[in-house]
């Protein structure tokens, strides 16, 4: 990591400590300030309203943001919303927004007049309920329908985070062509989640480290215990794993790297959740503790976006194709492979 | 969580033509028979022919200077040769341990005449060392060795037995770790590195056989050996620490996750042709997933030690996860390749299991077990004083 993105994870590390707060659904002090620090589109061209960084820079601020248990939709604005729009060569609003794509139920028309408009159901789409607006990628185009435009029903994950229902009638729609890929926006989703996976990962593992040392049974703190310190340094381990995977994949930005990244992380997931509960005893197993808000939120990421089994497959039909000699080479191809 | 840190490193785009050479060289042996993949090979191929052939193109000793005949390619060169070596399954257990580890520490800590006398050598694959830490009584607590050695004319006199010491019967040196002074509170004091000829007078070597027969590892008995002063690395008292400077390296490296690898490439081969169905690619991908998150660890793990930095703690998480990952991928591929394992068989896939199975009680033992560094990592997360 080079000292200008040192110097932004650090200054939003900073933003996170002052005003996050997991305990809520929706934090609109957090999003101004980190629209302030210009943020919320690092990685949007800087003439459609970005930072125009790059997705590492934009995954490790991520990783701050899942590490503070973030109540932003800070990896659908800039990953997915400002990435069609910006993509299809429209300016990105301010504000948080929110993005999906349109299922076979949903139909997009355009008038006599040469008006679109938006008809259908778009499930679990996070945070719509707050966002400014909602922008959908159907079938070579992107079609974006601002806040208002459509009817929420609201829906959450297993942490509480907004996954609500949009329904759309004659929904009136600003549409625009594009080239992005059903494909590449779920690759995006997944490497968001990668990201914050690994931020909060560290989370679980350092509540668990800071409890171990606290903790006193049999006269001594939990840390002095050999099996205690030997799931620590587990958590340690899969927590570094998914936080070099998610890196590698945010750099190499191929399809195969962000597969591999989110079924690793994904798996490690579940192994940092079971520890991090099992060394905290009964108190982490209540509301009054914040370790749920991280493994809450990793049991729902994992499964989100595509879950290993998902992403998984993926990598094996690659793994398959490539066969005994194309195995190696898939595996230490850098970002062209 | 700040007690450890990676961060993902990319290796530079000029030691692309080095990895197509060295994949090149590599299809061609197998290609015309001189080499045959085996799992685990980093530990049982013994082919010192082999050695010589990467010998002479300048993949043994990279990390040497020209002087000491090595080819100065550096560190995160020879991290792409050997990752391509163990990938392919190549026998290159002759000079693993001598390009490893005993060069860089003649390199570190030995004298010029020292470097002189063995890093040309191990460069061309020619000399190879063995490692001559364990004993019957110390295995995790290291620091417990009782081979002594007390002053003499000249030099020591060396009496004691060293236990499980790879390659002991075909290398030409072995750097034992002695006792040569009182341990002090620390019990780490009073220890020193003596580099011992393996066909001095008093030096017996007698085979300990693995469960399959093969001739592995070795006990080495001491008696009176004389070892000359010429022949002590680094400093006498120093070799505590002059050891556990060795083990970043030996704990790092992409043999710490690619021993069973020839198996998963296997395979995927057999998946090919006989065609994979849904669970049969969730099966395999995980493993190829999982794999290529743990390469991307020891890669940045390489990029700090290219950067003189010493990861020791990362390491060790590294390995505690690789070796654990290169046994499971046994199991996994058991259920996938549905062939009963057999050394014997001509089937590759069978042939592979078999010596993988056999293999796998090593993986999570050697270079430091999985408790053991599970211990160092947690040591590291926890304040000073609270994990003990
Ligand atoms: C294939 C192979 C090659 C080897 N080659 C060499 C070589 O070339 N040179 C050399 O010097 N050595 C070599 N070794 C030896 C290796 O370094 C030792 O096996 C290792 O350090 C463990 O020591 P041990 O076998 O005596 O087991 P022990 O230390 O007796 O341990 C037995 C079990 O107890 C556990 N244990 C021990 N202490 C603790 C603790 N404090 N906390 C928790 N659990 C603990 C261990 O994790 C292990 O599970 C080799 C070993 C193998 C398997």
């Amino acid at each position: 990591m080079n000292d200008i993105v040192q110097d932004l994870v650090d200054t939003v590390d900073a933003v996170c400590a002052r005003h996050a707060d997991p305990e809520r659904d929706w934090n609109p002090r957090l999003w101004d300030e980190l629209e302030r620090v210009g943020v919320t589109l690092l990685p949007v061209p800087e003439e459609r309203g970005g930072a125009g960084a790059d997705l590492a820079t934009t995954a490790e601020v991520l990783r701050v943001l899942g590490r503070h248990a973030a109540a932003v939709p800070a990896a659908e604005t800039a990953l997915l919303a400002g990435w069609l729009l910006a993509e299809a060569g429209a300016d990105v609003p301010s504000g948080p927004l929110t993005a999906a794509v349109a299922g076979p139920d949903v139909a997009l028309r355009e008038d006599a007049g040469g008006a679109w408009t938006l008809t259908g159901t778009l499930p679990r789409v996070p945070w719509a309920r707050h966002a400014e607006g909602v922008a959908v990628l159907a079938g070579g185009r992107v079609a974006f329908v601002p806040r208002g435009g459509y009817e929420v029903e609201e829906g959450a994950n297993l942490a509480g985070e907004p996954r609500d229902t949009v329904r759309l009638q004659d929904a009136a729609a600003r549409v625009l062509a594009s080239a992005a890929t059903e494909k590449a926006f779920r690759e995006r989703g997944a490497l968001g989640r990668a990201a914050l996976m690994a931020g909060a990962m560290e989370a679980a593992t350092g509540l668990a480290v800071r409890y171990a040392g606290e903790r006193v049974q049999f006269g001594r703190p939990l840390a002095r215990f050999q099996a205690v310190q030997q799931h620590l340094a587990e958590m340690a381990g899969e927590t570094l794993l998914a936080t070099v995977a998610a890196q590698a994949a945010a750099a190499d930005g191929t399809g195969f790297a962000v597969a591999a990244a989110k079924a690793a992380a994904s798996e490690a997931a579940g192994t940092v959740c079971r520890l991090a509960h099992q060394v905290h005893g009964a108190i982490g197993f209540t509301d009054e503790h914040g370790l749920r808000h991280f493994t809450t939120r990793l049991w729902a990421w994992r499964d989100e976006c595509g879950n290993e089994a998902e992403w998984g497959e993926a990598v094996g039909a690659r793994a398959v194709d490539a066969g005994t000699e194309g195995l190696w080479p898939l595996i230490t191809a850098g970002a062209d492979g | 969580m700040p007690a450890l840190r990676l961060d993902a490193a990319a290796l530079p785009p000029e030691l692309d033509d080095l990895r197509r050479d060295v994949r090149a060289f590599l299809a061609e042996e197998i290609a015309a028979g001189r080499i045959v993949p085996h799992a685990d090979n980093w530990l049982a191929g013994w082919d010192p022919a082999f050695s010589r052939r990467l010998g002479e193109r300048g993949w043994i000793g990279m990390t040497f200077p020209r002087e000491y005949g090595g080819s100065a390619a550096g560190s995160l060169a020879r991290f792409v040769v050997t990752e391509e070596l163990l990938a392919a399954g190549a026998p290159v257990a002759a000079h693993w341990i001598a390009d490893r580890q005993s060069g860089p520490s003649l390199l570190k800590f030995g004298t010029e005449e020292q470097r002189r006398a063995y890093l040309p050598g191990i460069a061309r694959g020619e000399i190879g060392f063995a490692i001559g830490m364990s004993e019957p009584d110390s295995g995790s607590d290291l620091a417990s060795v009782r081979t002594r050695a007390e002053r003499t004319g000249g030099g020591w006199r060396v009496n004691g037995t060293k236990v499980w010491t790879s390659g002991a019967h075909v290398a030409h040196a072995m750097i034992a770790l002695v006792r040569t002074g009182p341990a002090g509170e620390s019990r780490h004091e009073g220890l020193t590195q003596l580099i011992v000829d393996l066909g001095a007078p008093g030096v017996r070597i007698r085979p300990i056989r693995l469960l399959t027969g093969e001739h592995h590892f070795n006990e080495v008995v001491l008696t009176d050996v004389f070892v000359p002063d010429d022949r002590v690395l680094g400093t006498v008292g120093d070799g505590w620490r002059q050891v556990t400077s060795e083990l970043s390296f030996e704990r790092s490296g992409p043999e710490r996750i690619l021993s069973t690898f020839p198996l998963l490439a296997a395979v995927a081969g057999r998946l090919a042709g006989r065609g994979a169905d849904a669970a049969d690619r969730t099966r395999i991908g995980l493993l190829v997933a999982r794999l290529w998150a743990l390469r991307r660890m020891s890669l940045a793990v390489a990029a700090r030690l290219a950067a003189g930095d010493a990861p020791a703690t990362e390491a060790a998480a590294v390995k505690d996860l690789g070796t654990r990952f290169e046994g499971a991928l046994i199991e996994t591929v058991r259920l996938l390749a549905r062939v009963e394992p057999d050394l014997a068989s001509s089937d590759p896939l069978a042939a592979l299991l078999a010596q993988s199975v056999l293999h796998g009680p090593g993986f999570t033992l050697r270079g430091g077990t999985n408790e053991i560094l599970r211990g160092v990592v947690a040591k590291a997360l926890l304040p000073r004083g609270e994990a003990r």
